[in-house]
């Protein structure tokens, strides 16, 4: 499929200054649609969906949904943008098949949000400082689905099915300005931008934010130049890059496309491309040109909206604490390592391990089960840890049972699979399964001296100080009680056996 | 003084998917321009003072609550579709774009 030449990425970026620019839509979480009352929800069948207005059935008139505005000044006001006094709807008309009015309701000159920025922490600590151009509402369109191609796509489909489900749905476009000056990192800075974005998403409750259901989608824009002082060159639009790992690969590519294409004397052609994931290689989609003249106009059937600034400082105050402030508050709280904290934040557990900690576990023990026996059971299962079927307090309370050595960390890891099998919390799991720690000496002195008495030599090697054989006679005895006694405790017991 | 072009308004039919003889294109041409200039003569006489104006009335903030209505039923949805596949509109090949 693709027969682009390519330069080595090193190579590329030695000579070449790429210049990033991303446009992410994110779906709001409202419960009903930007115009109308048809529920804004993922996996209904297909056009359920759908009032009148949704389709623009003649005579069907919009009104704006309260809650998708208080979301869109929560994005604003989260990245540090202006909110508008005043700002208008308009219609952008085109001509497609998902979209069923022919025009789209969203926001041209006059956005909800602008002039903001958003500081972006890459692996190392690096902060990048994204200037935020604009934040404007519009409606998502419906979905096609190709038929006839190969794996839904449209290059050799037959025709296409349309469904309306997802017409309507508020969504919020993110529109950054150029980013310079990030050289060789351009694709891990795109790809925390937009990471960034997607936590702040969830932490102001304003979208599941899911990347796999496309509820985050990004547009990366990207061009070279010779230099930082040279003007910027051509860019061209990569489409719908659904993840993080997409994103850097997209923009990579393009770094090495564009700059064999220029290498070559080419020019770089302004056009959509497509990202590939299986090749990871982009193609070429739509070029640029006349037919993309959207003759915007101000939608005559919605009135402009003027969030009042009582109204936009209300929203303000009701702000969360935002994830990197309060990543840095918890760690500081938890006394975990840069590393430590991040990997608990990328593998998302950073919520479980607070809530474990809330409901009296020590942050360390909190740690060790979620990114320990948790997460290998998440992997092993493919699924996301807030998706097993435990609860912090549960871990909280199986920490307590370790604390209080009526468990050893073995017995533990059992009861613990008997709770993620669903038999009920860690203290019935134990009670069930009678996997509670041996706390009488009788019967472990009964396997203490039965062993010291079978091998003499044990007892003679201890009282010279080789400490070695204790650990046949501890052996024996967890054999003897499957594994539920105290190893602490049979240390102790033999010691005293061995110099009475 | 024309402000308009018969390759102008061809263009915009072009974009509105509008199919024009050259006749009509010469006629709307003629009609659009009159309009056109209307509403430059009504720009020369508005000042600074006044406001452009996107709505007729008076009103901002015209909000609905988050609440989600009666929906319709996909047949109904689906009864002026041409052709249709499993619940969903079906239409023909779409070419230079992937959605």
């Amino acid at each position: 499929m693709s027969t682009d030449a390519l330069i080595d990425y090193a190579d590329a970026t030695a000579r070449f200054d790429p210049v990033l620019g991303i446009e992410v839509h994110v779906e709001l979480g409202t419960a009903s649609k930007m115009f109308d009352g048809a529920p804004a929800h993922f996996g209904a069948a297909p056009n359920t969906a759908i009032t009148p207005t949704s389709v623009g059935l003649p005579g069907a008139l919009p009104t704006l949904n309260r809650t998708a505005v208080e979301y869109a000044i929560k994005i604003g006001l989260a990245l540090n943008c202006q909110i508008a006094q005043v700002c208008r709807f308009e219609r952008k008309n085109y001509f497609y098949p998902d979209v069923p009015k022919n025009f789209q309701t969203s926001q041209a000159d006059e956005p909800i949000a602008f002039d903001g920025y958003l500081d972006v922490e890459l692996e190392d600590g690096t902060v990048v400082r994204v200037e935020i151009e604009r934040a404007h509402m519009e409606e998502d369109a419906g979905k096609n689905t190709h038929v006839g191609g190969a794996t839904g796509r449209i290059h050799g489909a037959t025709h296409s099915l349309v469904d309306y489900n997802r017409a309507g749905i508020p969504l919020v476009e993110i529109v950054t300005r150029p980013i310079t000056g990030v050289g060789d990192r351009a694709p891990e800075v795109a790809s925390a931008y937009v990471r960034t974005l997607r936590d702040i998403f969830v932490a102001l409750g304003v979208s599941e934010a899911r990347m796999e259901r496309g509820n985050v989608r990004a547009d990366v824009n990207l061009s070279l130049r010779p230099g930082p002082d040279a003007p910027l060159g051509t860019r061209t639009e990569t489409k719908n890059v659904n993840s993080f790992r997409s994103i850097e690969r997209a923009v990579r590519y393009e770094i090495s496309r564009q700059a064999a294409v220029l290498d070559a004397g080419g020019t770089v052609v302004q056009e959509t491309r497509h990202f590939h994931e299986d090749t990871g290689a982009t193609s070429s989609g739509r070029v640029k040109s006349d037919a993309e003249d959207y003759r915007y106009f101000p939608e005559p059937d919605l009135v402009p909206v003027a969030p009042s600034r009582e109204w936009v400082e209300q929203i303000r105050a009701s702000l969360p604490e935002m994830p990197a402030v309060r990543r840095r508050r918890l760690q500081t709280e938890w006394g975990f390592s840069d590393e430590e904290m991040r990997d608990a934040v990328n593998a998302g557990a950073v919520d479980l391990i607070e809530a474990t900690i809330a409901a009296g576990a020590a942050p360390v023990a909190a740690r060790k089960w979620w990114m320990g026996q948790l997460a290998r059971k998440a992997k092993d299962d493919g699924v996301g840890l807030a998706e097993l079927n435990v609860t912090p307090a549960q871990i909280a309370e199986l920490q307590g049972l370790i604390d209080a050595g009526r468990i050893n960390d073995k017995l533990a890891r059992q009861v613990l699979q008997g709770v993620l099998a669903g038999e009920g919390d860690p203290e019935q799991v134990l009670i069930d399964r009678g996997l509670e720690v041996v706390s009488d000496d009788g019967p472990l002195l009964e396997v203490i001296d039965a062993t010291l008495a079978d091998q003499p030599d044990i007892a003679e090697k201890i009282r010279s100080g080789n400490m070695g054989p204790i650990g046949a006679v501890i052996g024996a005895v967890m054999k003897a009680t499957r594994g539920q006694a105290d190893a602490g405790r049979v240390r102790e017991l033999v010691m005293e056996r061995v110099q009475a | 003084m024309s402000t308009l072009n018969t390759a102008e308004v061809a263009r915009l039919a072009a974009l509105a998917r509008i199919d024009l003889t050259p006749e009509e294109t010469e006629r709307l041409t003629g009609e659009l321009d009159v309009i056109v200039e209307a509403v430059a003569t009504v720009s020369t006489v508005a000042g600074d003072d006044v406001p452009a104006t996107s709505h007729p009335l008076p009103l901002v903030n015209v909000f609905r609550e988050d609440e989600v209505t009666e929906t319709l039923d996909p047949q109904e949805v689906l009864s002026q579709a041409p052709e249709q596949e499993d619940q969903m509109f079906a239409v023909p090949q779409i070419l230079g774009e992937d959605a």
